[in-house]
């Protein structure tokens, strides 16, 4: 067995996995009863899935300046989902599509009323004009 | 490698409509958000299949924009979605 054909299995393992990491967050995000379980299965072919479709894809192209492109694309995937996850369940915190049964533990509750005290109050000048008022 | 893209493209088929009827069934903006989000995650490995089997880089750089369209898309759903918006 030469040394294309094994890298070719190699980027066909690859390819397949995940397209199966990518159907399952399709199952996933159908299935999960809130949005905070939906970040969690959809974070699963955004990072994992998309690397192991470019390594497989970088396998079959082999090809200094494809793989150079590739390893950007994941690069910036690693580096942007998270972000992207965690603005996403950020804005949805209090809200009253997540159930609050399903919670382990809520480390944003104790804080939220200091949290939401700042907020309401834009800068330390218009708290001071409103403290005689 | 036909055996390869037949399973793959199958199993992406099914992943993308299961996630476009997330997409319409989404209670709120941001269900949608998240599985718009996997969708373009879909596309991304779709296109790079395409790549990988015909050893053709010619869509590399659509990727690049996909990647960052992605990313650009949901953070500014995040950002101007608000609490009385959705529904």
């Amino acid at each position: 067995m030469s040394l294309d054909a094994v890298l070719d299995t190699v980027a066909a393992g690859c390819l397949v996995a995940g397209a199966m990491l990518c159907l399952a967050a399709g199952v996933a995000l159908l299935r999960f009863p809130d949005l905070l379980f939906r970040l969690h299965a959809a974070a699963k072919p955004q990072v994992l899935g998309l690397l192991l479709v470019l390594l497989g894809c970088a396998l079959r192209l082999r090809n200094g300046v494809d793989i150079t492109t590739l390893v950007l694309i994941g690069l910036f995937q690693l580096a942007s989902a998270p972000v992207a996850a965690h603005m996403v369940g950020r804005t949805a915190y209090p809200h009253r599509d997540i159930g609050r049964d399903l919670l382990i533990t809520d480390e944003l509750a104790p804080d939220w009323e200091r949290i939401n005290a700042n907020r309401g109050v834009p800068s330390p000048p218009a708290q001071a004009s409103q403290g005689p008022g | 490698m036909i055996v390869v893209a037949v399973t793959v493209t199958v199993l992406l088929a099914i992943a993308g409509a299961l996630v476009l009827v997330r997409i319409i069934r989404g209670p709120s903006i941001l269900d949608r958000a998240v599985a718009t989000d996997v969708l373009l995650a879909i596309v991304v490995a779709a296109i790079a299949m395409e790549a990988a089997y015909s050893r053709d880089a010619t869509a590399l750089p659509v990727l690049v924009v996909l990647a960052i369209l992605g990313f650009v898309g949901s953070v500014s759903i995040a950002r101007f979605a608000t609490r009385k918006g959705d529904q």
